[in-house]
C-alpha cells in the first residue's frame, strides 16, 4: 500500500480507563515507579484496585505529563507539583463558571 | 530562516552576567510556562525563552553566538556565515532527540547535532505526542485529517535530524476535546528490532463561530424577537446536524436556557445542546416602529427597575 495515502486509525484514550501502568509510564517517558507515586499522592486516580489492573484515562495522561513538565522545568517535588495541579484545576473551574456567567476572563 | 536575538528574548543586555541570565530565565519561565500561564502564545514564548537560555547559559554557545556580533536584528532573514563556529566544538548532551522538535530552525542550524540521549539504552521506541486541531463537525461525522509533524530521525551518521512527515488520520465520531488518539508504532523507532513507540494526538477543537463547546455539551446563543419571548413561539434553530424547530415557552427572558437533549457531541451518552435565549429589540427607525414602542410604553405600565427599588 502507498504509505503516503494510508489512513491511520487509532484507538481513543477518553473517559474510560484504557492505559495500563507501563503504557502510561512510557507515554510520559518515565518509569512506572514515578506513576505509582503519583497515584499514592492522589494526583492520578486509575480505575481498578490492584496495580496490575490499573487503567488510566485521558485526564490522567494529560495530568501526568503536566506534572512531568512542572517537575522538569521548575525542579518541583511531586508534592509541590501536586499542589500546583490542584490550584490550576481550581482556576480552570472558576474560569468555566465565569464563562457560564457570561464574563469573559481572558 | 529568521535571526533570533536571544538577549532580547531574555530581556537582558549583551553584557549580562551568568547570574543575570539565570534570574531572567527563571522569571520568564514562570511567566510563560504553558501549564501555568494564561499569556497569549505562552507555549511559543516559553520555547523561545528556553532556547535563548540554552544558548546564553552555556559559555561555549554564548561565545559562538556573540561572534555573530551586532550585525543581525531579530526577525531578519539569516544565513550562517561560512566561518560559523570554526574552532568550536560543542559539548553534546544539551538537547535530547525528544526535545529537538522544540527548537527553532535557527537554533538547529547553529547548534544542531542533537545527541541521541538515553533512547539507545531503551529497547522500546519512545512515545511521541502532538496536538491535533479539528473542526467540531469532524466530531459529529468523523473524517480524516492530514497532519504534518516534525519528528527527530536518526540519519546514517547516527545524528538526529528533524524530518517532516505527513500522516492521514481517521478522526473517530464522538471524539472530544482533551481526548487522545493513540496511533500504535507511529512514535520513535525501536532499537535492535524492538517495536516503535506510539504517537498520541491530543484533540483540540478549532473555535466554532456558533457553538461554545464544554466537554460533550454545546451551547448556542439564540436571538429572539420580544414577541416570541413574551408570547411563546415555535422557531427554527441551527444544530450541528441540521435545523430543528424549537418551542419557546411564553414569558421567556434573556438568559434562559433550553436544553436539547442528545443534540451535543454524539456518544454513549450523547451530549446536549443548550440554547441561551437572547431577546433582541427591533430598531425604532421608522415612524411606525416608534409608534408601536410608544404604545407599549403607554399601555404596559412596565418598570424594568422594579427590583432595584427605583
Amino acid at each position: 500500500m502507498d504509505m503516503e495515502n494510508e489512513i491511520l486509525t487509532g484507538s481513543v484514550v477518553g473517559d474510560e480507563g484504557v492505559l495500563a501502568l507501563e503504557e502510561l509510564a512510557r507515554a510520559c517517558g518515565t518509569e512506572a515507579e514515578w506513576i505509582v507515586e503519583l497515584v499514592a499522592v492522589g494526583v492520578l486516580a486509575p480505575q481498578g484496585r490492584e496495580t496490575p489492573d490499573w487503567r488510566f484515562r485521558a485526564a490522567d495522561l494529560t495530568c501526568a505529563r503536566r506534572v512531568a513538565r512542572l517537575q522538569r522545568d521548575f525542579g518541583a517535588t511531586i508534592e509541590a507539583a501536586a499542589v500546583m495541579i490542584d490550584l490550576l484545576h481550581q482556576i480552570d473551574q472558576l474560569r468555566a463558571r465565569l464563562r457560564q456567567a457570561g464574563l469573559d476572563v481572558d | 530562516m529568521e535571526f533570533k536575538d536571544y538577549y532580547k528574548l531574555l530581556e537582558v543586555d549583551r553584557t549580562a552576567t551568568a547570574d543575570d541570565i539565570k534570574t531572567a530565565y527563571r522569571k520568564l519561565a514562570r511567566k510563560y510556562h504553558p501549564d501555568v500561564s494564561k499569556e497569549p502564545q505562552a507555549e511559543a514564548r516559553f520555547k523561545e525563552v528556553g532556547e535563548a537560555y540554552e544558548v546564553l547559559q552555556d559559555p561555549e554557545k554564548r561565545t559562538a553566538y556573540d561572534q555573530l556580533g551586532n550585525r543581525w536584528r531579530a526577525g531578519q532573514e539569516f544565513t550562517p556565515p561560512p566561518d560559523w563556529a570554526a574552532g568550536f566544538e560543542f559539548t553534546p548532551g544539551g538537547a535530547s532527540a525528544a526535545e529537538a522538535t522544540d527548537y527553532s530552525d535557527f537554533f538547529s542550524t547553529l547548534f544542531g547535532n542533537f545527541s541521541r540521549h538515553s533512547a539507545s539504552t531503551r529497547a522500546h521506541g519512545e512515545d511521541h505526542h502532538a496536538k491535533i486541531f479539528i473542526a467540531l463537525e469532524d466530531a459529529f461525522h468523523g473524517g480524516t485529517q492530514t497532519i504534518t509533524l516534525r519528528a527527530p530521525q536518526v540519519n546514517a551518521q547516527g545524528q538526529v535530524v528533524l524530518q517532516e512527515r505527513s500522516l492521514h488520520v481517521q478522526i473517530p465520531k464522538g471524539i472530544r476535546e482533551g481526548q487522545h488518539i493513540r496511533l500504535t508504532k507511529q512514535g520513535a523507532p525501536g532499537v535492535n528490532g524492538m517495536p516503535a513507540g506510539d504517537l498520541y494526538l491530543e484533540v483540540c477543537f478549532h473555535p466554532h463561530p456558533l457553538y461554545q463547546i464544554q466537554g460533550r455539551d454545546l451551547s448556542l446563543s439564540l436571538p429572539l424577537a420580544p414577541w416570541e419571548a413574551a408570547l411563546g413561539a415555535t422557531i427554527k434553530a441551527p444544530t450541528p446536524t441540521g435545523v430543528v424547530e424549537v418551542k419557546i415557552p411564553p414569558g421567556s427572558q434573556s438568559g434562559r436556557k433550553l436544553r436539547l437533549k442528545g443534540r451535543g457531541i454524539p456518544g454513549e451518552p450523547a451530549g446536549d445542546l443548550y440554547l441561551a435565549l437572547e431577546v433582541v429589540l427591533p430598531a425604532a427607525e421608522t415612524e411606525q416602529a416608534q409608534q408601536i414602542y410608544h404604545t407599549m410604553a403607554r399601555e404596559l405600565a412596565f418598570n424594568p427597575r422594579h427590583s432595584l427599588g427605583v
